[in-house]
């Protein structure tokens, strides 16, 4: 699976240099690796979701209990979890940092992916959501740091793309 | 049983806990009793209370948090219930109030005047201990062996379908947020 794992590393390591200690998350193609250096890693506490609006919860009491956390989720992730993102992260002020694949753009092959690809960033903004895209893995480290301090500063949530030029490695 | 009632008789007991609730009648009922710096009220995101009591429980695990959910906010996450029983928080007492009703919107019954058994369904989701209650006695005892046995326990209150004439209280949403979250922090 070309999935890159240097850059799930860079990725990982960021997140981690942030002070991130919870990450809730369910399972995608680009994100095997991140999950796996969740889980192997004594330090972080993973939770496994069954549906992603779910996170938005567990980040929201972890955060007030003292113990930063992230969202690892595909965009559909970020669509099925709105309600939570609207109604208790951004009603509550809870500075939510959310890593998004940003599936369904140029070069993406799976057909039932091209939907939420030309959405995502829409809502993004109608949502008046802060984003930015992570494409270069020499700048993901800023960038994540970046967006946390953006999230506390302000109590909202945030989201990080991460892009096919970083997650993924063709073999051509 | 009513669920101001069932309130009445555990006040005592979540004195000092985290707690959370959902919005709607248990909020209201809950400050009228007596609001405390350490009751949370999520008053929107139905199903997403159970979630919050996680993320709280695993992330403090010397506190003892309890969360007040009802049936129509666990019908809205009932895959949380799997999650809840896969991190199986030894500090979580999750009580759910079940009145078989959307009350706060016009009392429209849920799936569980029809049948759906959450306290079954925590269960075959792996939640450890579960239990339904119809009675004041039932419920202190149920609550007092949950926090006795130190393990995930989900327990079903039914209760009459009744609640406060208004769900608006004086108590500001980011107050209140702001309040818990340094009870919390001055807990440490």
């Amino acid at each position: 699976m070309p999935v890159s794992t240097s850059s799930s590393r860079v990725v990982y390591d960021a997140l981690k240099g942030t002070g991130v200690r919870l990450i809730s998350a369910l399972p995608e193609t680009w994100l095997v690796h991140l999950i796996r250096m969740a889980e192997d890693d004594p330090e972080m506490t993973l939770v496994r979701l069954a549906k992603e609006e779910e996170g938005v919860g567990i980040s929201t009491g972890a955060h007030l209990a003292g113990v930063k956390s992230a969202m690892l989720m595909q965009n559909h992730g970020f669509l099925a979890s709105i309600n939570g993102i609207v109604s208790c992260a951004q009603l509550y002020r809870i500075p939510l940092l959310m890593v998004i694949s940003h599936r369904g753009g140029f070069g993406e092959r799976d057909p039932w992916q091209t939907e939420g690809g030309g959405v995502t960033e829409e809502l993004l903004r109608a949502l008046r959501i802060p984003y930015e895209c992570l494409d270069d893995s020499s700048r993901v480290a800023g960038r994540v740091a970046h967006a946390q301090t953006l999230a506390y500063s302000s109590l909202k949530p945030v989201a990080l793309l991460l892009t096919r030029e970083l997650m993924w490695e063709d073999p051509s | 049983m009513t669920r101001a009632d069932a309130l009445r008789a555990i006040y005592p007991a979540i004195a000092d806990r985290p707690v959370v609730t959902i919005m709607g009648a248990v909020a209201a009922e809950l400050q009228a009793i007596g609001h405390r710096p350490n009751f949370f009220y999520l008053q929107h995101a139905m199903g997403l209370a159970s979630s919050m009591g996680l993320g709280i429980a695993l992330s403090r695990p010397e506190l003892r948090v309890v969360v007040f959910d009802g049936d129509g906010s666990v019908l809205m996450n009932l895959g949380g219930l799997t999650t809840l029983a896969r991190y199986r928080p030894r500090n979580l007492v999750h009580v759910v109030f079940d009145n078989e009703s959307l009350l706060s919107v016009g009392g429209f019954p849920t799936a569980t005047s029809t049948g759906s058994d959450l306290a079954g369904m925590a269960a075959a989701a792996g939640v450890p201990r579960t239990a339904t209650v119809r009675t004041i006695d039932e419920f202190a005892r149920e609550f007092a062996a949950a926090d006795a046995a130190r393990d995930l326990t989900t327990i079903v209150a039914k209760v009459d379908a009744v609640g406060p004439s208004g769900y608006v209280t004086g108590l500001a949403l980011l107050e209140n947020r702001f309040q818990f979250q340094r009870y919390l922090t001055d807990r440490r």
